[in-house]
Order: structure tokens, then C-alpha cells, then sequence
């Protein structure tokens, strides 16, 4: 009885947060397209969302296709299919690793961003400030973020793909005495527009919710430096969880015009 | 209750607010009456709602009933845009300043000017106006600071001059000279008495500080129990005989 009880309370809570967290994506959507627009401040969040991640996406990327593809040979040596290994890493690496990997890294690392700093300008009524300087928040601090994220995740999700092909044309040059333009034509030839395309639509998803969440939580902190803390980290969260979400219903619906 | 404003149209008034938090029951019919010119003190003990009360009286948060008129227009009956430019024309000091701390001191100032600078003086660039606001409370050294590297007692600064910049009619004043050592709260105290007389503005003053109440206050409001328990300048109040009364003004 306690039990279901508990369970009652918080799956009530679960839902009624995700039903704050849809309305809070809908005033998103009502204010995107009203003006007046923020372009100016839209470029500071842009190049701040770039300029935080863009060297970990790289390095991890590139340790990524590293791995990858040492850890991949030995398989397919065995069946003697070594020479299938750039189809084999770049369709992977294109079509889930890489979106997947680089949206949780931002996740950490944007996303909890977002959520401390959104959430310390809740608790020191720094939005409450703009309020009444008769400037909308909404507008200058959400929009803004979120449409960075959206924009700049599909960009830097390509820049740390082409990395990780890097890094495993590497290993293959070195072990395999493969040359590179044999290996990045052997990716092209491997690579269609159908795995290209729905990856980067995933991608956009995946920037959308690494902003919309980091706001969301940070824009509704609690009072008090724990509220700070916990809007950065229950960002990272929630957004992890999103994000696998919303890869799940990718590949579905990608699966379902695949068979089209 | 002056007799000379009787027959004066008040600038602000709030009639009969009420406001809960659950079962908190923060205002219980809150009335106030601003004046064109005075300085109104509102004094009330810490967690008393006096917060809430300027909060609503700006529409930062949604009053359970009551209403809450400035110039004339009922501030909840207005749209977000006419309530952003009804805002302009009242200063609100924060408690705790809220400068944005991502900004410099030149970039906090410009920040209201960014969508309403023609509402103060199209001839003048917002340099020249961060300048002069900057210049009125002392500190146009500090224009290149970070928030971070100010004082307390500059910051309260900075944030008085960014809530003057747009020449509002109306300064509400949260706790100005709280947390404050007595000489720097007699310094902005002193302040917003030569902005009164520069720009002739009419302030809202909440505190609970008995000095600042005493040196500005032209008229106060005790804040009991969230009503608004008793009206009358500074002597009147401190020579009652209510307990209540007295308990403020008792050191
Ligand atoms: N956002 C809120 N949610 C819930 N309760 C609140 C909120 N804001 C204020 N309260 C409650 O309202 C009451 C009044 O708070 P308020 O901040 O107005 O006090 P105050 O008179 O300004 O005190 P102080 O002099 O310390 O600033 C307090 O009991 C507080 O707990
Ligand atoms: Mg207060």
C-alpha cells in the first residue's frame, strides 16, 4: 500500500514535470518566430556553445575512430574482411556512435552550462532584473541558448565524425599500410545521403534538447546555491536520458522509411 | 494620512493585494498610495512579504487578487508589451543589486537602454548616458569592472544607477541600505535624495532600517501581519503608543 503510494507520488511528479517541460518547449516555439529577435546575442550563445566543446568533441572523436578501428581489426581480420573497415567505421560511426557519443559529451558539458547558469541568474533575481528593465528573458536568455545548441550540435556532430574517420584512417595507414585517399574513398563510396541525412535531422533533435533541458531546469531553480547545483546536474540527467529517447525514436522512424 | 494629498491622483496605489504561498498567507489586503514627489516608506519585519509586495507591484509575480495601478493603467489587464514599456518608467532596486555578473558595469548600464533609449533622449549616445549615470553615483571609474570585482557597497551603486538610466518617474527601492556598513548606507541614502531632487522622481522605500526611514521618509506604512497597519510621517509613528507600533522604532 506504502509502496504504490510512493510509486503513485512520483510518477505523478515525473509527468506533471514533463508536462511543465512541454509548455515550457511550446513558449519556445511562440516566441522564436515573434519578435523582436536577438541576433546579436544569438551569435555570442552560438560561438560560446562551439568555443566550449568544440576541442573535447575533437579529441574525443578522434580517440573514438582510434579505438574503433583497433578494436574492430583483429574481428575482421579473422573473416578476411579488413578491407570493409571504412564502410564498416564510417556507417557506424555516422549513423549512431557518433551523434550518440558527442550529444552526451555536450550534454555534460553544455547542458550543465546552461543549467548553473541560468539557475545562479534565477536564485541573484538577475532575470527577474531584465523583467523589469523591459526586456523580455524569455526571448534574450532561452531562445537564444537553445537555438545555438540546435544549430551548432548538427555541426559540431559532422566536424567530430570526420575526426573520428580521421583517426581511423590513421590506424589503418599504420597497421594496414593503407593509403588515405584509398581509405576516404573506400568512406564515400560506403556513405549515402540515406545515412547522412536522417543522422543530421537526429542531430538537430539532439541540440534541441541539450538547450531546451538546460534551460528548463535552470530557468525554474530552486532558491539557494543547492538549487544551483542541482539545476546543472539533474540538466545532464535528464538530458542523457532524452537523448536516448530520441535516438530510440530515430532509428524507428528512420527503420520504418527504410523499408519503404 | 496627509491631508494634502487628499485630493491628489496617487502615481502607484495598490488596493486591497492579497498573496499566499500554500499556506503561507504572505498579504491579507495590502492598500498603499504613492504619491507624485513623496518618498513613501514601507517598513515591515524580515519575511514579513514586503518582497512579494514590490514583486507584484511590477508583475514579477501574479498577485492571488487584488489591484495594482501605476499612472492609471491596471498593471494586470496589460499585455507583455505594454507592461514592458509601463516598466520603463519605474526603477526597481534590487535587495541583493542583481547585477548580471556575465556583464561589465558599462554593459549592465547599457542593458535597459538596448530596446528603450529613445524613451530618454535620442540626441545624447548611450555612451554619454551610461557616463552621466555612472558620474551620479560616483563611480564612472569602475565602467570597465566586472560585477565580481566591486564592493557591496558599489555594486548597490551600479544597480542604482542602472535602475535610473531610463529617467524613470517612479524608483521603487528594495532594502537599499541593507548589508551595508552605516557610512555607506548614509552615502546612498544621501543618493537617492539628490536623484529625488535632480529628476523629481516619486520613491517606494522599503526597509527595515529606522535611520534610513527617519532621514528620507516623507510619509511611511507599517506592514503587519500583510496588511498595512498603520499610515503617518516618522514622528507620528514613533511617538504611538501601539506595541506593535513601538516594536519597530525601539533600539
Ligand atoms: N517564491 C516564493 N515561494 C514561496 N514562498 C515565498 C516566495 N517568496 C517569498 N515567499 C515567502 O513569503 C514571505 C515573505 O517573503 P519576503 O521575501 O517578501 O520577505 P521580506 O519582507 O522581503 O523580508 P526581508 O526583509 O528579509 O527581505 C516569506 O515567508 C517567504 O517564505
Ligand atoms: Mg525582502
Amino acid at each position: 500500500m506504502e509502496l504504490s503510494k510512493a510509486i503513485y507520488a512520483r510518477s505523478k511528479r515525473f509527468f506533471s514535470e514533463i508536462g511543465d517541460m512541454a509548455y515550457f518547449a511550446m513558449r519556445f516555439f511562440r516566441e522564436v518566430v515573434s519578435a523582436p529577435f536577438e541576433w546579436k546575442e544569438l551569435i555570442r550563445q552560438c560561438y560560446r556553445v562551439g568555443n566550449r566543446s568544440i576541442i573535447l568533441v575533437g579529441v574525443t572523436g578522434f580517440i573514438l575512430g582510434l579505438v574503433f578501428t583497433l578494436q574492430s581489426r583483429p574481428t575482421l581480420l579473422e573473416f578476411g574482411a579488413v578491407s570493409w573497415m571504412p564502410s564498416m567505421v564510417s556507417l557506424s560511426i555516422v549513423r549512431e556512435i557518433g551523434p550518440v557519443i558527442f550529444a552526451l559529451i555536450c550534454a555534460g558539458r553544455i547542458g550543465s552550462g546552461i543549467g548553473a547558469e541560468l539557475g545562479s541568474m534565477k536564485v541573484t533575481e538577475q532575470i527577474d532584473a531584465m523583467e523589469v528593465s523591459g526586456t523580455n528573458p524569455f526571448k534574450y536568455l532561452v531562445v537564444t541558448r537553445i537555438l545555438a545548441t540546435t544549430l551548432m550540435l548538427p555541426l559540431l556532430i559532422l566536424m567530430g565524425d570526420a575526426i573520428a574517420l580521421f583517426g581511423s584512417a590513421l590506424i589503418e595507414n599504420l597497421k594496414g599500410e593503407v593509403s588515405y585517399l584509398l581509405y576516404f574513398n573506400k568512406v564515400f563510396d560506403a556513405l549515402q545521403y540515406s545515412d547522412i541525412i536522417p543522422a543530421t535531422i537526429k542531430s538537430f533533435f539532439f541540440g534541441f534538447a541539450i538547450g531546451l533541458v538546460g534551460c528548463y531546469k535552470g530557468y525554474n531553480c530552486a532558491k539557494g546555491t543547492v538549487g544551483v547545483g542541482e539545476a546543472s546536474n539533474a540538466a545532464v540527467v535528464y538530458t542523457s536520458m532524452l537523448l536516448f529517447v530520441i535516438d530510440f525514436i530515430a532509428v524507428f522512424v528512420t527503420d520504418i522509411f527504410v523499408e519503404l | 494620512m496627509k491631508e494634502t494629498n487628499e485630493n491628489k491622483q496617487p502615481v502607484l496605489e495598490i488596493k486591497s493585494l492579497f498573496k499566499s504561498f500554500g499556506d503561507n498567507h504572505v498579504l491579507n489586503g495590502f492598500n498603499l498610495k504613492l504619491y507624485k514627489g513623496e518618498n513613501l516608506v514601507v517598513m515591515g519585519k524580515s519575511g514579513s512579504g514586503k518582497s512579494v509586495m514590490i514583486k507584484c507591484l511590477v508583475g514579477l509575480m501574479a498577485a492571488d487578487s487584488g489591484t495594482i495601478k501605476i499612472q492609471d493603467f491596471d498593471i494586470t489587464s496589460l499585455g507583455q508589451k505594454e507592461l514592458d514599456v509601463l516598466r520603463t518608467e519605474i526603477g526597481f532596486l534590487f535587495q541583493g543589486s542583481a547585477l548580471y555578473d556575465s556583464m561589465t558595469v558599462r554593459e549592465n548600464l547599457n542593458f535597459p537602454l538596448r530596446r528603450h533609449k529613445n524613451k530618454v533622449d535620442g540626441n545624447k549616445n548611450t555612451e554619454e548616458l551610461v557616463l552621466e549615470a555612472l558620474d551620479n553615483v560616483g563611480l564612472a571609474s569602475a565602467i570597465d569592472l566586472m560585477p565580481a570585482e566591486l564592493s557591496g557597497g558599489m555594486k548597490r551603486r551600479v544597480a542604482l544607477a542602472r535602475a535610473l538610466i531610463l529617467k524613470p518617474k517612479i524608483i521603487l527601492y528594495d532594502e537599499p541600505t541593507t548589508g551595508l556598513d552605516p557610512i555607506t548606507a548614509k552615502e546612498i541614502i544621501q543618493l537617492m535624495r539628490d536623484v529625488q531632487k535632480k529628476y523629481n522622481t516619486s520613491s517606494l522605500i522599503i526597509t527595515h532600517d529606522v535611520d534610513c526611514a527617519r532621514v528620507i521618509s516623507n510619509r511611511m506604512i507599517l506592514l503587519v501581519d500583510g496588511i498595512d497597519y498603520a499610515h503617518g510621517t516618522f514622528e507620528e509613528l514613533s511617538k504611538s503608543e501601539d506595541p506593535k507600533i513601538k516594536a519597530f522604532f525601539k533600539n
